[in-house]
């Protein structure tokens, strides 16, 4: 699952400037090299490739081997602004966890999943009868890493299990600027193909302070 | 402007006028370090790197040991080209306290007695080494390393850096150690000294005024640690059950190539060690345990070490000091708000992979020091 533009100027925009990140299957480093450059802040990532590793060291970042399901307890409580999680919450073995991981961690976690329910997804599989492939969910189903894939209103639904609170949320899809959304209403799960969560424990999180969105920041 | 420093570095003396305290709470009054430079120290003393040698190495680092007439022991890592390149490091590695390669040890002759000290030799740990070290660096007109680096042991010296003088670091590297010794190290070592003492010609530690050397012992005692360097999959391609001539001797000579391997490799270390450090510095390394130092807790060693960059580094089949150790450090570091990076390497070469030609290695050494060199100015 690579990681779109959007999904990064989304992260941008939410993210605090000199707030702590910790990037959670940070890759090579692409999204905590530009928020260290457009928002100052202070960034940790952690990933699973050892050549991943070995590149975020090349560009300066600090960087932890590992994986979300099994290293995340390595983290201290409460000391990041922002854990970020884009595009994995599907391939973790345990969701539920991860995401009261990601809550400990962290005061605010940024979540983005690609939507099972998106129309184009729910059109597929009624009409080929056959596992979805589309452009955010590109691997046959033999072969995908995500192994709890779900929809807008699931993702809601779960967070409100689990006592989370969505602060915001935005529809993604490629080649097209975020957009706003209100999870909850039924509309937005036919519509949005990726899905992004601001997210919070009540009591835990002061309210957050948004940027208005920008469009200029990839010289569009 | 470039100005150099004892390129080839030397032996600074220390008299009794500045003591080595050992958490012992013996002194020693009287210090030799012996140390290797690599490069110049540039105008603005900012490019030192000090490289902490395993258990049984030394401050020949990247140049021709005196001894075996071999290479030295890290060319992989320091040389032209190399992430330590002395083009752009001053490059520092010192002999440690309780060694044989010309620091003060148990077989130096004290100047008090005007014999060797033997037994007499106090216990030390890898704070003192450390703390030697730090004289050192001191006697150079050095304040701040750029980097502290080690593997093993040598790691161990680098957490023990970052915990006593994080002041003086601006980066710390850490390849494949532990943040204290486990049983299973506590026991190999245990094995190994029994067997040089065991060995009548250690005459309780007083074999050089005696005139012999415990050979057999300390060929032993090498042959066991040898083992725990490699791992069971990297023995097995190298020798297999492969014999060293046609047939079996049906007797005990060394039958098997992996036999005549570890002879050799005992054989060869008498003749450049001696057993007596071998005996100090298993000590130093079985009494460490830097969680214990500081309230049994090890975030605790480097609550003063948030300034630092920490780069851990372990490997895939060493079972001397497993990943899992590593992964307890980089979790202290960042408890303790540390900024820590930590790559796990893949290599069936066990713990020697330390000292052998590893891509990932090279590449995850060279992208750190590059990146902390040029926040921190280097050229």
């Amino acid at each position: 699952m690579s990681r779109s533009r959007e999904d990064f100027r989304e992260i941008l925009r939410l993210v605090r400037p000199g707030s702590r990140v910790l990037d959670i299957g940070c890759g090579e480093g692409a999204l905590l090299d530009l928020l260290a450059r457009e928002k100052d802040v202070d960034g940790r990532g952690l990933e699973i490739s050892p050549a991943g590793v070995a590149a975020c060291l090349a560009r300066g970042l600090a960087v932890v081997q590992g994986d979300a399901d099994r290293d995340l307890a390595d983290f201290p409580t409460r000391g990041f602004d922002y854990a970020i999680l884009s595009q994995t919450l599907q391939a973790v073995r345990e969701p539920r966890t991860v995401l009261n991981e990601l809550l400990r961690i962290a005061e605010r976690a940024i979540v983005s999943v690609p939507n099972f329910g998106h129309w184009r997804v729910r059109l597929a599989l009624l009409a080929t009868g056959r596992m979805p492939m589309t452009g955010v969910l590109a691997e046959p189903w033999w072969s995908t890493p995500n192994i709890h894939l779900c929809t807008v209103r699931d993702l809601t639904a779960l967070c409100d299990d689990l006592g989370i609170r969505i602060e915001a949320a935005s529809a993604l899809a490629d080649g097209r600027p975020a957009r706003p959304i209100d999870p909850s209403r039924e509309v937005e799960n036919w519509r949005a193909e990726q899905a992004l969560f601001l997210l919070s424990r009540p009591g835990q999180a002061a309210p957050a302070e948004v940027a208005p969105p920008t469009d200029d920041l990839f010289g569009r | 402007m470039l100005q150099t420093i004892g390129a080839d570095g030397g032996v600074i003396r220390f008299g009794p006028d500045q003591p080595l305290r050992l958490v012992s709470g013996a002194r020693l009054n009287h210090l030799e370090i012996a140390y290797q430079t690599y490069g110049a120290l540039n105008a603005d003393r900012s490019n030192a790197v000090l490289i902490c040698h395993a258990l049984t190495g030394d401050q020949h680092v990247a140049s021709e040991h005196p001894v075996t007439g071999k290479p030295g022991w890290w060319t992989q890592v320091v040389g032209p080209g190399r992430p330590l390149d002395p083009a752009k490091h001053f490059i520092i590695c010192s002999n440690v306290v309780g060694g044989c390669m010309g620091t003060t040890g148990p077989s130096s002759i004290d100047p008090e007695t005007g014999r060797p000290y033997g037994l007499a030799f106090p216990v030390i740990t890898i704070p003192d080494m450390v703390r030697a070290q730090a004289m050192l660096v001191d006697a150079l007109g050095i304040e701040t390393l750029f980097a502290v680096v080690g593997g093993s042991m040598g790691g161990m010296q680098v957490l023990q850096w970052a915990a006593d003088y994080p002041e003086r670091l601006f980066s710390a590297v850490c390849i494949a150690a532990a943040p204290r010794h486990s049983a299973q190290n506590i026991a190999f070592h245990e094995v190994g000294r029994q067997a040089i003492m065991a060995d009548p010609d250690w005459r309780d530690g007083d074999y050089a005024l005696q005139g012999v050397r415990p050979e057999k012992g300390l060929a032993v005692a090498r042959m066991a640690a040898h083992i725990t360097y490699l791992s069971e999959p990297a023995l097995q391609r190298k020798f297999g059950r492969e014999l060293q001539r046609d047939g079996l001797s049906w007797g005990f000579d060394a039958d098997f190539q992996v036999e005549s391997y570890l002879r050799h490799q005992g054989a060869s270390f008498v003749d450049r060690f001696d057993a007596n450090s071998y005996l100090y510095i298993t000590r130093a390394l079985d009494y460490f345990d830097l969680a214990e130092a500081h309230g049994g807790v090890l975030a605790n060693a480097f609550a003063r070490a948030r300034g630092v960059r920490f780069c851990v580094l372990s490997f895939t089949s060493d079972w001397l000091y497993p990943t899992v150790e590593s992964r307890s450090i980089v979790r202290a570091l960042n408890a303790a708000g540390c900024r820590a990076s930590f790559v796990e390497i893949e290599t069936d070469k066990g713990h020697d992979a330390i000292f052998l030609d590893e891509p990932v290695l090279r590449t995850a050494l060279t992208g750190f020091l590059e990146a902390g060199g040029q926040v921190r100015g280097l050229k």
